[in-house]
Parts: C-alpha cells; structure tokens; sequence
C-alpha cells in the first residue's frame, strides 16, 4: 500500500516534472526542472531494489551532466524564443513524421519474436539479490566479463579527450601566467629596496 | 563466469594500447619538436604489432569470455590494417612539418584509430564491435580536422562527425533490435540462436540486420551511404586523405564480412540482397559520378566508392570462395591507392600543392617516372592485365559467377569499363597534353618510399601472387570454420 503510494508520488513527479522540461519557457528552470525528474527517476530506482543505479543516478547525472547542462544555458545565451519562431509553421511535418514513425515502430515490434534459445543464451545472468548486493554484481559483470570493452571505452574517453584539446587548444600570445619556481626562487634583495627619500622630492618607480 | 580469459591473445590490442599511451606522454613532455621522433617511433609500434599478430594452433580461439576472436581472418586484416597505417603516417610526416600542422597528437590518434580496427575485425559481440568502431572513428574525425586554421578541414570533420555520430545511433538500433530477439550479443551464440529461425525470419531481426548494414555501410563509405565521402577527401589534408581511404576501409569492410558471414550466416538469403544493392549502387556512383571531377582527391573519392561496391560483390556471393575474393581485393585495392596517394603527394608546385588533374598535363615529360608509377596505379585500379587490380576484380567477380548472381557479375564489369574512362584520362593528361609547369623535383623520402613499394606490389603481384592469395585463403576458410 505504502509501496504503491510512493511509487505514484514519485512517478507522478517525474512525468510531470519532464513536460516541464519541455514546456518552461525560461531554459535555466528547464535544467532544473530535468534535475528534479532525475531525483525522481533515482526514487524509483530505490524502489525497485537498485540503489546503485539510483545514487549512481543522483552522483553522475544531477552532480555532473546537468551542472553541465545549466553552464552551457548560462553561458551561451541561446534565443530560445527565436529558436521556437519556426513552431506552429514546422508542427505539421514534425507531427506526420512522429506518427509514420510511431507506425513503423509498431509494425516491427508488434509481432515480436524472442528466439526460442534466449534463456539459455541470456548473456549476463540474473543474480538473486538476497545471494549478492547490486553493487558487487554489478562489478563482477562490469570488471570480469566485460573488462576488455571496459578499457576500451576507457581509451575512447582519452581520445575525445586529446581530441578536445587538439581542436581548440591555443597558445595565446601576451598572457601572464604564473611561474612558481620563479616565486620561490624570489629573494628579498630584488623584491625589496629601502630608499631614503629626501624630503619634498619622492621616488623614482 | 569467465571460462576463457587469455589475455595472451589480445597481444597486438594490449601492445598498440601500451604504446599509444607511451606515445601521449613522449609528446606531452617532448612538445613539438619530437613529432618526427614520435612518428617514427608511431610506425615501429604498428610493425611490431602487426609482427605480434598470432594464428592460434586451433585455429580459432576467443578471449576476454567471448568478447574478441582470434583467427586467421582477424590476422590477416590486422595485419593490413596496421602496415596501412604506418604507411600513411609515413607519407605525412614532412608534409604536416611543410604545411604546418606537425603535431604530436598526430601519430598517436594514428596509433589509436589502429587499435580501433584492431578491437573491430576482432569482434565477437556486438558491444565489442561497437567500442571498436568508436574508438576507430572518433579518431578519425580528430585527424580529419587536425588542420584546424583551415575551413575545408574544419568542414570536412564536422560533417564526418555529424554524419558518423547518425550512423552509430543506427547501428545501435540495429544491435538493440537484434539484442531483443536474442537475448546476447555474443557472434557465436547469436548466430546459433539465427539457426533456429532459418526459414521465416522475425520482422525484427531483419531490421536490425538491416540497421546493422546500413551503418556498416556508411563506415565503408559504400553508395547510398556515400555523400561524406567525397566532402571529406577533399577537404582533410591530403595524409589523412590518404590514411582514410586505405586502412579504416579494410577494417570496416574486414568486420562487415565478419557480422554477415558470422552471426547472420544462416540469414545470408536475407542480407545477400542487401549486399547486392549497396555494390551495384556503389560501382555505378563510383564511376558515373567520378567521370565529372576535376579535382583529383575528389575523383578518388568516388574511385574508392566504387571500389567497394567491388569489394562487396565479393560478399554478396556469401561463401568462402567470396570472402577470398573481398581480402585479396582490398589487399591490392590498398597498395594501389596508397601508391596513388602518394602521387598525389607529390603534385606542389613551389612548395605549395595543387590538386586538380589539369595539373597533372604533360607529367611524363616533366617527370617521367612519377608518371609512370601513377600510370601503373590508374591502369591497375581500372583492372588492366597483368597489374594487380584486375587480379582483385577476378577473384570477386569469379565468386559472383560461383555463386549464380550472374547479373551483378554482368554489372561489375560494365561499372569497371566505365570506370576505366576517368582513369584512362589520368594516364592520357599525363602523356599526351602539352606540358604544364613541372612539378617541384625533390621528392619526399615519405612518399617516394609508399610510392615505390605500391607499385613495386601493384606491378610484380602477378609474377609470386602466392603469398597473398594463400594467406587470404586460410584466412577466409577460418572465417567459415568457426
């Protein structure tokens, strides 16, 4: 019962909370209208006994993806309003395309077939969670059966990475940067001069 | 949960990672002035891996629980893959320093799109597959751009990032289709699990199979999966050009004749249609399309299409007699284009390069043997006896006919007569027009190396074509063993 309410409330939120994302006229409050529906999501996640995914959830993608996101809305200044110019002119086409591929969508997996060997094919085995935490089996998959792949999308990242920094890197000319072997190596003979200053006469700088 | 670790077999993936690794701190404490070093250093990593390469005594064996294959096929397109790769860093290295854009990263992203294709004719899942893809492509959207104060190159990698990050996503629908219908990604247990629906194939299954090709496809730049193709040739710098159209493209053509013939294998009525397609399409773009050129890294744009539309009828025949004919196409399909590039490298005229075929007018008075050697390389890719490209044409074409697809064998050749007019006209400009100013005289040792060894292998390849033809027969006979 008590179950059931949660799983309403949460998901109640989160449905309502990803229109919003849609719909908010202002793009920041869309950003935090998308940090809420990942709260939400995480909720039913606790729910469904997968509390790694949920705070993996919270840690990666509240944490990391959607600060991003808030960053990239401040600091472009995108013309939302001119970008939706376009709206009421392009909603018919977008509609007729959204439905024909509706459509298909439904052609193919209306009639969907599962192998008649998918149980003894199934690639990961389920693990009873009484036997073993989510976590540890989520490892044991991840590190063990798909290590290979595991460090290959690991040299993926390094290559947007170097990518990245290949594309748009530059030495800019005249910019001041600090030397730290230069400033401990500063002594107080040059940094210092005591100067007797005559009166009525100041100081050469 | 793992029964067959054997990290072992991943020698030339681990080292190539290794030394990728190595390679990225040298230049990240050796700065600009040890690009040459680094790209030295680059080719010897490629040699040794493509040396560390192993058939394993079984024949067969698969490590990291299924997730890589280790055969005679993976072999020997690894094997080409990463000598192509060092061929193109080699034919770069002074002409990035001349033009201006020798950087470290260079060589390293080279070494890294190698371990790409490596993890990619390896393959035995589809997550693999796809990390091998990436890692493959991600690469080359970075070189495509390297020349970044240059806009047609700045062009050329928005719009192969653009359209490659579209083929991914299709590629993943395909791989989630099919996913849901078998319940794993694993080749072999897949392609088991297509032995049970032999006969009537799911809806579902035939759309991801075709997602799968079409993304495959569009990696190999096959027709009507082509419009990059010809935008990105032209505007990456010529290198890259040169890279692009040789060792990426045996890579994809390597792993889509391993998806095909492996996990869809019993659905080969299914996907043999497809394949049909995409090489007539692909042979009829190449040469119609490329007969309007002007710019020469343009036209072997298209020549490359064509040439996998080639490769394809090849694939098409879906045997083991085919897949010998696709390896020892692209094989020779390599060292003729490497060798054309090569040429191409060698067009500047004080100091500067120039790109179009009039340019090319009266090369065999100017530089007689730069003209030969491209003479040679257009003859070849037209498939003229007794140079390598028509072996190539022979072996597929042959299997076609094998096969019964008497019509696309019929097609393939009249594609490569009409073909044969573009590349006629190369050897003509160069022999029979009036002399334009010479090119400058000093070759490259870069290119002048590449140059020599394609044609050397282009033009000798009939008179001890054992070699290749044997190791690309074991190879494909591995593929079907599995």
């Amino acid at each position: 019962m008590i179950e059931a309410i949660v799983f309403y409330v949460f998901s109640a939120v989160l449905v309502a909370s990803a229109v919003m994302v849609i719909f908010a006229r202002n793009p920041v409050h869309s950003v935090l209208f998308l940090i809420l529906c990942f709260f939400n999501a995480a909720g039913l996640f606790v729910l469904m006994g997968a509390e790694f995914l949920a705070m993996i959830l919270v840690v990666v993608y509240v944490g990391a993806v959607a600060v991003l996101f808030l960053f990239v809305v401040m600091m472009l200044d995108v013309d939302f309003a001119a970008l939706r110019a376009g709206y009421a002119k392009y909603l018919p086409v977008g509609a007729a395309v959204g439905v024909i591929l509706a459509a298909e969508l439904v052609f193919v997996l209306a009639p969907w077939a599962f192998s008649p060997s998918v149980p003894e094919a199934i690639a990961v085995p389920i693990p009873d969670p009484g036997q073993i935490h989510n976590t540890r089996a989520l490892g044991l998959v991840l590190y063990d059966q798909y290590v290979f792949v595991f460090q290959a999308a690991g040299l993926i990242l390094l290559v947007a990475m170097i990518g990245a920094i290949v594309l748009t890197l530059r030495e800019r000319e005249g910019v001041k940067r600090q030397s730290i072997p230069r400033q401990i190596a500063r002594t107080r003979a040059e940094g210092v001069e005591t100067v007797a200053v005559k009166s009525r006469q100041g100081v050469d700088v | 949960m793992t029964t067959d670790f054997l990290p072992g077999l991943a020698r030339p993936e681990i080292f190539l990672a290794c030394a990728g690794l190595f390679l990225l701190m040298v230049g990240a404490f050796g700065g600009e002035n040890k690009v040459r070093t680094l790209s030295w250093l680059a080719i010897a990593a490629l040699v040794i891996a493509a040396l560390l390469n192993v058939v394993p005594a079984e024949g067969r064996a698969t490590a990291f629980a299924g997730m890589l294959v280790v055969d005679g096929y993976a072999a020997f397109a690894k094997t080409l893959c990463f000598l192509a790769t060092a061929a193109a860093i080699l034919m770069g290295i002074e002409f990035n320093e001349r033009e201006g854009f020798a950087r470290v990263e260079y060589p390293v992203l080279m070494v890294f799109a190698a371990l790409g294709m490596s993890i990619m004719v390896g393959a035995n899942d589809l997550i693999t597959l796809y990390m091998g893809l990436e890692l493959q492509s991600l690469s080359l959207y970075v070189l495509a751009a390297i020349r970044r104060d240059s806009i047609r190159a700045t062009e050329a990698g928005l719009k192969y990032f653009v359209l490659g990050a579209l083929s991914s996503g299709l590629l993943l629908y395909g791989a989630s289709l099919i996913y849901g219908f078998a319940g794993t990604t694993n080749f072999d247990v897949l392609a088991a699990s297509m032995i049970d629906q032999a006969g009537a194939t799911p809806i579902g299954v035939t759309f991801g199979i075709v997602f799968v090709s079409a993304a495959l496809a569009f990696k190999v730049s096959a027709a009507p999966f082509h419009m990059w193709t010809p935008d990105v040739y032209e505007g990456a710098p010529t290198p890259v050009t040169a890279f692009f159209a040789a060792a990426p493209k045996m890579a994809a053509i390597a792993l889509l004749a391993r998806v095909m013939v492996g996990p869809f294998g019993p659905l080969v009525h299914d996907w043999q249609q497809i394949v049909v397609f995409l090489a007539i399409a692909s042979m009829a773009i190449g040469s119609f399309a490329a007969i309007a050129q002007t710019n020469i890294k343009r036209l072997m744009a298209y020549s490359s299409i064509g040439h996998v539309g080639y490769a394809l009828v090849g694939l098409a025949s879906g045997d083991e007699a085919g897949v010998l004919g696709v390896l020892v196409y692209m094989a020779i399909y390599l060292a003729m284009n490497l060798a054309a590039f090569a040429a191409i490298l060698c067009m500047k005229r004080d100091g500067r390069m120039v790109e179009t075929i009039s340019d090319l007018a009266g090369l065999a008075r100017t530089q007689p043997v730069l003209a030969a050697a491209l003479g040679i390389a257009m003859f070849s890719m037209a498939g003229i006896p007794p140079l390598a490209g028509f072996f190539g044409k022979m072996y597929v074409f042959l299997a076609a006919v094998s096969a019964g697809l008497y019509a696309l064998a019929v097609i393939g050749v009249l594609a490569s007569v009409v073909s044969a007019f573009y590349y006629l006209r190369i050897v003509k400009v160069m022999y029979f027009d009036a002399p334009a100013a010479g090119f400058d005289r000093r070759l490259e040792t870069g290119p002048a190396v590449v140059l020599a060894a394609g044609s050397a292998i282009t033009l000798l390849f009939f008179v001890w074509p054992a070699p290749l033809v044997s190791a690309a027969g074991a190879a494909a006979a591995s593929l079907f063993a599995g």
